[in-house]
């Protein structure tokens, strides 16, 4: 492999594209941080792009103020969205991998498709079902879409670990007289935890991320951050800023757990393109 | 022995999630296409059948033409946009260098932000302000002797839709990437080296090994960056709000429902969304589960 006589001569060139790359990829982010740690009589236009004097949080505590109900709404939304969606993900890729029932290869390509719908396609219908259960307006009701909706794509990621699960271990459970459930609690449960890792951070993302179910599915009290900071930054009142800082906080969440976890979250894109 | 009852179970298990997705999305499509032949307009419900009216006056609508229009240009763009850039850096970073993780990790974090914030941060980069209130990228570029580059971003006439792109390439190009490298870690190592024992160059290698063996990845990102493309909403909502220059269906759904209350054309918009989508998606759904089943 050493003596391979390379076509980029000069390997060191090629990290030219790799940095102007890095550069286009950070541009947002230097933007968002730079004004963010500004002091507000630093703040202008003409000098957007350079450094701040020191570290001030002036326009993060006003971006706070601003979106803290909103970011609590947040959080009130992902975290059960979250749990749930994967256990019913786990419930549904276990029986889906293991026990082909009757009808099964027409249930499981179905199931799929509802992961690529544009949800324009149901919205009218999903919000006058809300309204007629009494679930539009609140949370709970966008927690139930959040469910619903990621039920393909965390079943999906489920049924691809479990098909990994050697035969045997699942047979030998079988014949010391376990039932199903008796296998699903004691065998796979416990094994399960990278792929609760990729669902929940899955879910989690899309649920924090998610804009389209939040501005038709809730009331302004009840928004979540996504919609109360695009309001923000349509509105003439509060300055840019401020609106950057917004966006960082906003970012934050997902971000800390894109560092953090990166690996399961790559994962779950991946199985987001069928690949297992 | 317990065979029987353990079936039992399992239909029990995934009874209601089939059920819920029974409802909310097949039952909701048949309901949409129902309202999308109602004359519904206003806020009470009204399924007054008009026949495929609402479709007919689409294709009639010229803002429904600024869309279609919208859609096309943006889709080649981005789609374009992600699968060059993805390929590229999937290719340098598969050579081996120093940094590879940091450069991989980097290009792949706008994935974990959302449509939203991404938009509000590329708006004032794409600030199209002239004059003294210039900033974002103009006023960078401004600064840096480049004036060749300023110009009026999103709000170009006509073209303004295609740097909507610029934010999309900007979130969706490391997922692209992504992609790419787990096709290029697939290719064997020693179909390469069988290659250049022939006598290959590294260039040939990759024109004629690599890249044809790369095909269904560039199949499978054509089809999941064209449905985004085709759903896109947010981002353009982030960006400049409700435009009817940067309009596009899936806004126009949304606009002409729930602040117009014209529930019969935002059904019918919902639906023709659905049918582009469907064609793209079932044929992969076919190909990608018979491809399982096969292995």
């Amino acid at each position: 492999m050493k003596q391979q006589t390379n076509f980029f001569t000069a390997r060191s060139w090629l990290y030219v594209p790799l940095v102007l790359l890095a550069i286009f990829y950070l541009v947002p982010m230097y933007i968002m941080l730079v004004t963010g740690f500004k002091s507000f009589a630093e703040v202008d236009l003409q000098t957007m792009w350079s450094l701040p004097s020191g570290l001030h949080f002036e326009n993060f505590t006003a971006a706070w103020e601003q979106l803290q109900p909103n970011i609590i709404n947040t959080l009130l939304m992902v975290v059960p969205a979250a749990i749930i969606s994967s256990f019913l993900g786990s419930i549904n890729g276990f029986v889906l991998a293991r026990w082909k029932f009757p009808g099964a290869d027409i249930i499981f390509p179905l199931l799929l498709f509802g992961m690529f719908i544009p949800y324009q396609s149901i919205l009218i219908p999903l919000v006058e079902f809300m309204r007629t259960i009494y679930l539009y307006g609140g949370l709970p009701g966008l927690v139930l879409a959040h469910v619903i909706y990621g039920i393909p794509i965390t079943t999906l990621t489920f049924r691809n670990y479990y098909a990994t699960v050697p035969k045997e271990l699942l047979e030998a459970s079988r014949i010391d007289g376990a039932g199903i459930l008796g296998v699903y609690w004691y065998i796979l449960l416990p094994i399960s935890i990278p792929a609760f890792v990729v669902v929940m951070i899955w879910q989690f993302t899309s649920a924090w991320n998610d804009f389209l179910f939040a501005v038709v599915l809730t009331n302004p009290e009840n928004w979540p951050v996504t919609v109360a900071l695009n309001n923000m930054a349509g509105s003439q009142i509060i300055a840019w800023n401020v609106q950057m800082a917004g966006s960082f906080l906003a970012a934050v969440p997902t971000l800390i757990v894109y560092i953090f976890l990166g690996r399961y979250f790559l994962r779950g894109l991946m199985s987001g393109a069928l690949k297992g | 022995m317990h065979l029987k009852k353990d079936t039992a179970i399992s239909i029990a298990l995934v009874l209601p999630s089939i059920i819920a997705v029974g409802v909310f999305v097949y039952g909701f499509i048949v309901w949409s296409i129902r309202v999308s032949v109602s004359n519904w307009k206003g806020l009470l419900p009204n399924y007054e059948f008009i026949g495929l009216q609402n479709y007919i006056q689409l294709m009639q609508d010229p803002r429904f033409h600024i869309d279609v229009r919208n859609t096309v240009i943006f889709t080649v763009l981005f789609v374009g946009g992600c699968l060059i850039i993805g390929l590229g850096t999937a290719i340098l970073l598969d050579q081996g260098l120093r940094g590879e993780n940091f450069f991989r990790s980097l290009y792949l974090f706008p994935m974990a932000i959302s449509f939203i914030v991404a938009g509000v941060v590329w708006r004032w980069l794409m600030n199209p302000a002239a004059g003294s209130r210039m900033s974002g990228l103009n006023l960078l570029f401004d600064n840096l002797g480049l004036d060749f580059l300023i110009n009026r971003w999103y709000t170009t006439p006509y073209w303004g839709i295609a740097f909507i792109a610029i934010p999309a390439i900007w979130q969706m190009s490391g997922y692209t990437m992504a992609l790419y490298l787990g096709g290029l870690r697939a290719v064997p190592d020693t179909l390469r080296e069988a290659a250049r024992v022939d006598g290959a160059t590294e260039l040939e290698i990759y024109r004629f090994i690599i890249l044809p063996l790369l095909r269904p990845i560039t199949l499978s990102a054509l089809i999941i960056l064209g449905h985004i493309s085709l759903k896109v909403f947010d981002l353009i909502i982030a960006v400049a709000g409700k435009q009817v220059a940067l309009d596009v269906p899936a806004i126009y759904m949304w606009t002409t429902t729930f602040d117009g209350y014209f529930f019969g054309r935002g059904a019918a918009i919902g639906i023709l969304l659905l049918i582009s989508v469907a064609v793209l998606i079932i044929p992969y759904l076919y190909f990608t589960l018979r491809a399982e089943a096969e292995v």
